[in-house]
């Protein structure tokens, strides 16, 4: 099964490059509808397979399993599916669906060209996001971790303008740099001193190292996995936001940043183990580390002028809540960890769904520019609304599960001071997304000036833009609020990653 | 220490060798140097094969020759036979590469190559 | 009728299967001569190929043969080890006589015949005569068991490589087979020097002879004399740095289906003979713990990558920026010997069969380009990506490895340098062998982003895509790269073997 699901988006990737090199794409809008049907069909298939064969049987308690061969001796190619990776896998291939709609409205709205590179890449994208999700062990992890690296550089490249290209060097040149140096090392390293590299349940390395040790490996896979954002690895990012919006939405949002805390919540939890950590405190520093950028982020985030830029830093921001989560080696804080994954990527990204909408659309960038705009793209902005709602973490929106859990971590860890640093970084991120809303639904719309300097007058008809821009974003706005009624069952997906008796886990049932 | 001056001899043929390849710019003359260098080794080897009193290996009707208690032995100087083969061939090659380089040139001056090279490549750059 | 004697026992006994390890060497040595009295082009070029394929049936039949049998020894013409020549195949060996002749038998199918030669078409029968002989050489050298003769297959494949050189086109490949001509000889002739003292001292040229005789006398003066001869007239041979100056002109001039082929092997036949030397003739013992040879291994190694690496970033010229790239590389094979255990000299010795894979299918690439476009600029391959989308893209496979993106073979080597470094406690070593593969990164990604985002230039040379005997061989070789990245079970227990076998007993 997890064989499938892997080779669907591999194959799919394929496929789409085939059809689209055979039948050519749009002159106009370097649209094909063959194409983009291949595209459809395979992220169907993949989410069908994700959700209808491997999340029973996890649900079920089992772990499915596949190995494949061992690449050199005693370090196979192998694939677990454990409920972290589960959720990771739900989240990247469902939400996969509305962002390849999404991406056929932006992608031909925006006049792109090179359209076949750009969905073969996104599919071969998702293909190595789940590699990550069900990586049995951390060479696997690694393995997909640099081909997701890999094949997400033609998106982020995908304008072909110097300025692209620039992000580009930084995007591969920090995430590169960060995995092979500390990365790769760390993980030998591992393998030396453990002798496997196996996620086992309770870590590996407890009783083969000592505080010191454990405080420098954590150091070398926390600023090691580049795709976590953290400060000061975090300018990948930012930069990211070159490349068209679904690439932002989907990868910049959800799975490339999405794998990056992923692998920081995998090995604390099935590489150091929670005890282990608590014990020996190495994971101390990594808590400032993260509350730091946590807050230093969502205050860069406020003074970004360009939507997407301070969506970005918002991102930053929001992965630390994951790390930290992690960092504080409590159940709650990893579970709340675990559940933000999910609760983040729905919002997060029909976030960056509305400001692609209102760059292809209404053709405008800054946010300053949004006077009014509410009158124009109401759904839109609505969405939007309910998307920063949930990133704030309000209820009924599924961010306020994941902040409830985290908060709750960190008073379980007799960390008082964290739980204010969550508080603080909320209010800033009302600081930053709400404006938004406030101009495009309460202040009257400005007449505005083009690129080409002609001044206009403000637009007040009302344009949503294309169907497959705007129904994946209210679907997805929707999603935020649906996952903060289905909270009880993420989190009850992800209880068995702590074991079965754990005196812990019985505490927050 | 009966071995030391041809020992001498050898390294003093050999230095002289190398000296040539590297201080000359004449490409042939380099070529000369090279050759000193692996006579110098030739010679080394050679001079190894003698033994104190030893004559030539060479049965005389099935016995050793009058007055000798040992043979010298042949075996170096069959190495050297092929070294010397190996000698006279890099010589060959190297004299006709120095032969293509003064048609393609028009010089065997190295310094006067280099210059010409270079003047090319900033041609292209 | 009289019992036979036990000499003509033996003879009787003998089938095509015990000659294999000198057919391995006799076929493309006969080969030779044959193509300069056959002179018809294709005729020629189809036996060289042939030739190819059969050394690389023989040599895959010897290692499996080793793999399960252990240790061959073949005693030419019928003399006994230690006064007649011995070949002595095992793990060590049959590897490398499987990596030199499945690159050959990859590299010479490569495009039709002499193109990019300056020869006159009709003598291209006297290219695959010097192609063959310096098959037969590299071949030699890694077959046979015998010192002297090691020298000889050293100087029958380096002088036809300084021929093969020469063909390359423009004047400057001239100078580059000169220099390399007057390099090579020296090193060649130290080695010789290296061999003569061994000698003198021991009265035997056989390597396992000379090791076991060498122990009464291991540190007297002229022993480490020869040491200190064999290894530097070696490190001339293989690159080493800082004896490498020769070959960055060597491959750049010479033709690149040459350069491919030569990049592949030769420097790797070097490697193999050092091996050789440090760890059967020497002993690990003498070489680490009484010459402490890693004090100056290692900090020449890290040079060689570094210096390597950022030479190669500098470049305008693609054939000379792998050039580079292959002194960094011959660097990591030093430094996993440096290390002096089991990981990192297994790191060295599957770094040898990874780096002839990929860099051999690099070239390719390069030679597939430089037939195309007529140059081999880095600025010329400008929008390539679209031309040539198929070569592009092995080049692109090519460069990940050269990173050491896993899943290709570039990761499996630097898995075990890095654990082989983590093992020996140099941390420091561990983090620059990293380090380094990132500059690596650099001068890949420089060449990517040409072939990629730069258009091609207005008027450019109209190109298209190469046929399939050009494809298929550097997709081969290219695809092995890959493959052996993920499959590394197979490369690196032959590696962890034939490293365990040279740190213990010698052989």
């Amino acid at each position: 099964m997890i064989g499938y699901a892997m080779l669907v988006p591999a194959v799919g990737a394929l496929l789409v490059g085939l059809v689209g090199w055979l039948t050519g794409e749009d002159e106009e809008t370097g649209g094909n509808d063959k194409r983009e049907a291949v595209t459809i069909v395979a992220t169907l298939v993949t989410f069908g397979i994700v959700a209808g064969k491997i999340l029973p049987a996890v649900l079920d308690g089992a772990r499915p399993a596949w190995t494949l061969f061992e690449v050199v001796p005693g370090v196979p190619l192998a694939f677990e599916v454990e409920p972290l990776g589960m959720l990771f896998a739900l989240v990247a291939s469902g939400l996969w669906i509305p962002t390849s709609i999404y991406a056929f409205g932006y992608m031909r709205g925006h006049h792109e060209h090179n359209q076949t590179r750009f969905f073969v890449c996104f599919a071969a994208a998702i293909f190595a996001a789940l590699g990550i999700a069900f990586a049995a062990n951390l060479f696997t992890l690694f393995l997909f971790y640099e081909v997701l690296t890999f094949s997400t550089y033609p998106l982020v490249t995908h304008e072909g303008s110097e300025k692209a290209m620039k992000a580009g060097r930084v995007y591969l040149g920090i995430l590169v740099f960060t995995s092979v140096t500390f990365l790769l090392f760390a993980i030998i390293w591992t393998y030396q001193l453990t002798g496997t590299l196996d996620f086992t349940d309770g870590g590996i390395l407890a009783g083969k190292v000592g505080s010191g040790q454990a405080t420098i490996l954590l150091a070398l896979f926390a600023f090691g996995t580049g795709k976590a954002a953290l400060m000061p690895f975090h300018r990948w990012l930012p930069n990211a936001m070159v490349a068209p919006t679904p690439v932002s939405a989907l990868l910049h949002a959800v799975a490339v940043v999405k794998a990056g805390v992923f692998t920081v919540l995998k090995v604390i939890i099935y590489i150091f183990g929670l005890d282990f950590l608590t014990v020996t405190g190495a994971a101390e520093w990594l808590c400032w580390v993260a509350a730091f950028t946590l807050l230093s982020s969502s205050i860069i985030a406020l003074t970004k002028d360009n939507l997407k830029a301070r969506l970005a830093y918002s991102t930053v921001s929001q992965l630390s809540y994951i790390v930290l989560g992690a960092a504080l080696a409590t159940t709650a804080g990893a579970l709340g960890g675990g559940m933000h994954i999910a609760m983040h990527a729905m919002g997060k990204i029909t976030l960056f769904f509305c400001a692609g909408s209102i760059i292809v659309f209404a053709h405008k960038t800054e946010v300053s520019q949004m006077d009014g705009l509410g009158r124009r793209m109401p759904l839109t902005m609505a969405a939007f609304f309910l998307g920063s709602m949930s990133i704030i973490g309000l209820p009924p929106m599924g961010g306020s599960w994941s902040k409830w859990y985290l908060a709750l971590g960190a008073a379980e860890a007799d960390h008082v001071i964290f739980v204010f640093v969550l508080m603080a970084s909320s209010l800033l991120s009302i600081g930053y997304l709400m404006p938004v809303v406030g101009r495009a639904f309460f202040l009257p719309p400005k007449p505005w000036v083009d690129d080409h300097g002609h001044e206009h007058a403000p637009q007040t008809t009302r344009s949503e833009g294309h169907w497959t821009c705007t129904v994946p974003l209210c679907a997805t706005a929707v999603g935020c609020i649906l996952l903060f009624f289905f909270g009880t069952e993420v989190r009850e997906l992800l209880l068995p990653i702590f074991g079965p008796t754990s005196a812990m886990v019985e505490s927050i049932r | 220490m009966s071995g030391l001056p041809i020992y001498w001899m050898a390294i003093v043929l050999m230095m002289v060798g190398l000296y040539t390849v590297i201080a000359r710019d004449n490409l042939v003359k380099k070529i000369m140097g090279l050759n000193l260098f692996q006579v110098a080794v030739i010679m080394l080897y050679v001079s190894m094969g003698k033994v104190e009193e030893g004559t030539a290996p060479i049965l005389d009707h099935g016995h050793l020759p009058e007055g000798f208690q040992h043979f010298s032995n042949p075996l170096p100087h069959v190495l050297m036979l092929t070294a010397i083969v190996v000698g006279v061939a890099t010589t060959a090659l190297g004299l006709a590469l120095a032969v293509r380089i003064k048609e393609e040139y028009g010089t065997v001056e190295e310094d006067e190559i280099v210059l010409m090279d270079q003047a090319l490549e900033r041609g292209e750059g | 009728m009289e019992a036979p004697t036990p000499h003509e026992v033996e003879v009787v006994h003998r089938t095509l299967t015990d000659h294999l390890p000198i057919l391995q060497v006799i076929i493309p040595l006969l080969a030779a001569p044959l193509c300069v009295l056959l002179r018809e082009r294709a005729l020629v070029r189809g036996m060289a190929i042939g030739v190819a394929w059969t050394c690389l049936a023989i040599s895959v039949t010897l290692l499996q043969h080793v793999m399960e049998h252990g240790v061959i020894s073949y005693a030419v013409g019928g003399w006994d080890a230690p006064f007649g020549i011995e070949y002595r195949i095992d793990l060590l060996n049959a590897y490398i006589l499987v990596v030199v002749s499945a690159i050959a038998a990859v590299v010479f199918p490569f495009g039709r015949g002499g193109e990019g030669l300056a020869l006159n078409p009709a003598r291209v029968h006297l290219f695959y005569a010097a192609l063959l002989l310096c098959l037969c050489g590299l071949l030699g050298m890694a077959a046979t068991g015998d010192a002297f003769n090691i020298f000889v297959f050293l100087e029958i494949s380096s002088l036809a490589s300084y021929s093969l050189i020469a063909l390359g086109r423009g004047r400057r490949a001239l100078r580059a087979a000169y220099s390399y001509l007057v390099m090579g000889t020296i090193g060649g002739t130290f080695f010789l020097i290296g061999i003569g003292l061994l000698y003198q001292t021991t009265g035997t040229l056989n390597i396992v002879d000379l090791h076991d005789r060498l122990q009464p006398v291991i540190g007297s003066r002229t022993v480490v004399v020869a040491f200190a001869f064999l290894v530097v007239g070696l490190g001339i041979k293989l690159a080493l740095f800082p004896l490498h100056q020769w070959l960055p002109n060597a491959y750049t001039h010479a033709p690149a289906k040459i350069s491919a082929f030569l990049a592949a092997t030769a420097t790797k036949v070097g490697f193999y003979v050092l091996l050789r030397v440090l760890f059967t003739i020497f002993g690990a013992t003498f070489v680490f713990t009484t010459l402490r040879l890693h004090n100056l291994l290692l900090p020449m190694s890290l040079a060689a990558m570094f210096v390597g690496s950022l030479a190669a970033i500098a470049q305008t010229d693609i054939k000379r920026l792998l050039a580079y790239s292959s002194i960094a590389q011959i660097g990591y094979m030093t430094l996993g010997v440096s290390m002096g255990n089991v990981d990192g000299l297994a790191g060295g010795i599957v770094h040898l069969f990874n780096h002839a894979m990929m860099k051999g299918g690099l070239f390719l690439v390069v030679a597939c380009v430089v037939l195309r476009t007529g140059s081999a600029k880095i600025d010329d391959m400008a929008g390539l990506g679209r031309k040539m989308p198929l070569t592009m893209a092995a080049f692109v496979v090519g460069g990940l490895s050269l990173i050491g993106v896993p899943a290709t073979v570039g990761f499996v080597s630097k898995w075990y340098l890095v654990k082989g470094a983590l093992e020996r406690g140099w941390e420091p070593v561990a983090l620059l062998i990293l380090l380094s593969s990132l500059l690596a990164v650099i001068y890949v990604w420089r060449v990517l982003e040409v072939i990629y985002f730069r258009e091609r230039p207005e008027g450019a040379k109209e190109v298209g895509e190469v046929d399939a005997t050009m494809l298929i061989p550097t997709w081969i070789l290219i695809g092995a790269a890959v493959f052996f990245g993920l499959r590394a079970e197979l490369t690196s227990q032959v590696a962890l073997d034939t490293a365990r076998m040279l740190l213990g007993t010698g052989l």
